[in-house]
């Protein structure tokens, strides 16, 4: 569980995050959404520790983010950012390899080329591996980075905005292995944490919603419960139907 | 790769059989000047994550400059050139370590871990050494303005033994710092975020790096003089020949290529041409033909 006490965070004079108390379960496939400059990203970095907390308090299982060693944290948590961008030439197979180093710091493994391997597969990027990523397309970077994130083997899997630059196929493609993952008694069973603005991925995918909007905790629940048409209407101010299909919550968002 | 710039290295003491010992003092020199030039600009362009950058551009050259002029101007050309070669050379080394510390935690302190705010200062500071420069050039009068300008550009022709011993072991100890970081350098060369996402301790480790970068300018500046184009040209050559993202191997790269092109520059300059120039030019001119070679031909990315 990670559990957030009492979390502000000030960028000049603009209030990001006001008194955020939250507790995510591991639930599987947890989905924060909420309109942009709802304060998303920045807890979410926040608790990769990629920003200093300002105020409060974030622990994640227990381990205190800011006393406990970054080190240590990477062994039990990681993060894909939104935006990156690698300036020496690297294949994708080194990069995913990175995803390693917390637990190689440098040497490289059986293991780690077998979970490597593994990462590869999964993302679909075996037919890349030996390429420069300054020689892929947008979408194809951003799976890598995610699949270096899945190699890390962490507990907590962070996941910024994982949708950007897909196509509707990869798309869907990762937010099936990011649930596969999340699985628990599949490989693994990790927790994810993911930033999403498609709702209906989050819909179709997520086992526990959080809704933050003007940086408060507006809503929390499963996705039944959050996903309905007066939640998110006055969540993002727009009028917004819901339809159902499968079972599952469609929203009409887009016409 | 890696041997072929040994063999060079073996390869050319060869062509000084004669006068060895001052040879091989000024071999050293060579070595030791281009080592750190190339290792330092390796690691400041990862920690800048930018190809284009040298720690030239952070003011280190004009500092450098400011003090031969500030040293000249206050003491006078004569006794300039009569001042003790081995405690100016700590001096100097010293005064820029600690401009470049300064300026670091400055920047640091603040909280904001900002780079290109950093590297403006740095340029803005630069202008302002320079200035102040020309604005006491002025002020001196044309004998003691020539001895100024013999301190202006690189020279590798009377370079004092103590003071060289001196930077040899100053290097050798940066660089016994500087191993145990190379990989970690990998990491740190992906951005900010994926390295704490990692677990590396990236402001401590940046913190450290940029120290070690200091440290090298400062000892290769002090020791010679500004050789500006050299890192920019060495730091490329070993991206382009290397092919790797691996520092262990870049850096130990760059410094062989830039002790290298130091070595084989002196030749042409001593043996070729006979003295009738200066060292910088000889860098500069072939090594800015190479690199426009490699860049017209794609292998510099």
């Amino acid at each position: 569980m990670i559990s957030i006490r009492d979390v502000n965070h000030n960028i000049g004079s603009a209030r990001i995050l006001k008194d955020i108390n939250l507790d995510i379960p591991r639930a599987g496939a947890t989905a924060i959404i909420g309109p942009n400059g709802a304060g998303k990203s920045t807890l979410l970095n926040l608790v990769a520790r990629l920003q200093p907390l300002q105020t409060g308090s974030i622990s994640i299982d227990g381990q205190d983010v800011g006393k406990t060693p970054t080190a240590q944290i990477a062994k039990a948590l990681a993060i894909v950012s939104q935006q990156n961008f690698v300036a020496s030439r690297l294949r994708v197979r080194d990069l995913v390899g990175f995803g390693r180093w917390p637990h190689h710091r440098g040497r490289m493994g059986p293991e780690d080329h077998e979970a490597v391997d593994q990462a590869l597969a999964a993302f679909d990027l075996l037919s890349f591996q030996s390429r420069f990523l300054d020689e892929l397309s947008g979408g194809q970077q951003q799976r890598a980075f995610v699949a270096m994130g899945f190699a890390q083997g962490t507990d907590w899997l962070l996941l910024d905005e994982p949708l950007n630059n897909l196509d509707m196929f990869h798309a869907r493609a990762l937010m099936k292995r990011v649930h596969g993952v999340s699985r628990s008694g599949a490989a693994g069973g990790r927790q994810v944490l993911m930033v999403v603005h498609e709702i209906n991925y989050v819909a179709a995918w997520a086992d526990h919603v959080v809704a933050l909007r003007e940086g408060e905790v507006a809503l929390q629940g499963a996705p039944e419960e959050i996903l309905t048409s007066a939640a998110l209407s006055g969540l993002y101010e727009m009028d917004i139907q819901v339809s159902e299909h499968q079972g599952r919550p469609l929203v009409l968002h887009h016409v | 790769m890696l041997a072929c710039g040994f063999f060079m290295l073996w390869g050319l003491p060869s062509f000084s059989p004669f006068i060895l010992t001052l040879r091989a003092e000024r071999l050293l020199a060579l070595v030791v000047v281009g080592a750190a030039v190339g290792a330092s600009t390796v690691v400041f362009q990862t920690v800048a994550a930018n190809r284009i950058l040298t720690p030239t551009i952070m003011g280190f050259d004009s500092l450098f400059l400011m003090v031969q002029t500030g040293l000249v101007f206050l003491f006078g050309g004569l006794s300039y050139a009569a001042l003790p070669v081995t405690p100016k050379f700590l001096l100097e080394t010293l005064l820029m370590m600690l401009a470049a510390m300064v300026l670091f935690s400055l920047l640091f302190g603040r909280g904001r871990r900002d780079m290109h705010r950093m590297i403006l200062v740095g340029v803005i500071v630069g202008i302002l050494f320079r200035s102040l420069t020309v604005f006491l050039q002025r002020l001196l009068d044309p004998s003691e303005f020539s001895v100024v300008q013999g301190a202006m550009f690189a020279s590798f022709g009377a370079v004092d033994l103590t003071t060289l011993y001196l930077a040899t072991g100053l290097c050798c100890l940066v660089f016994a710092v500087l191993v145990p970081m190379l990989r970690p350098l990998d990491v740190i060369a992906l951005g900010r975020s994926p390295a704490v996402g990692l677990g590396v301790s990236y402001d401590r480790a940046l913190v450290g790096l940029l120290g070690i970068t200091a440290a090298l300018v400062a000892v290769s500046t002090a020791l010679v003089g500004p050789i500006s184009f050299l890192g920019l040209l060495v730091a490329s050559l070993a991206h382009a020949l290397m092919r790797t993202h691996r520092h262990a191997l870049l850096v130990p790269a760059a410094a062989l290529i830039g002790a290298v092109i130091l070595v084989v520059g002196q030749g042409v300059f001593e043996r070729v041409l006979g003295l009738q120039s200066s060292l910088a030019v000889i860098v500069e001119f072939f090594g800015g033909l190479l690199f426009l070679i490699l860049v017209l031909r794609g292998a510099v990315r």
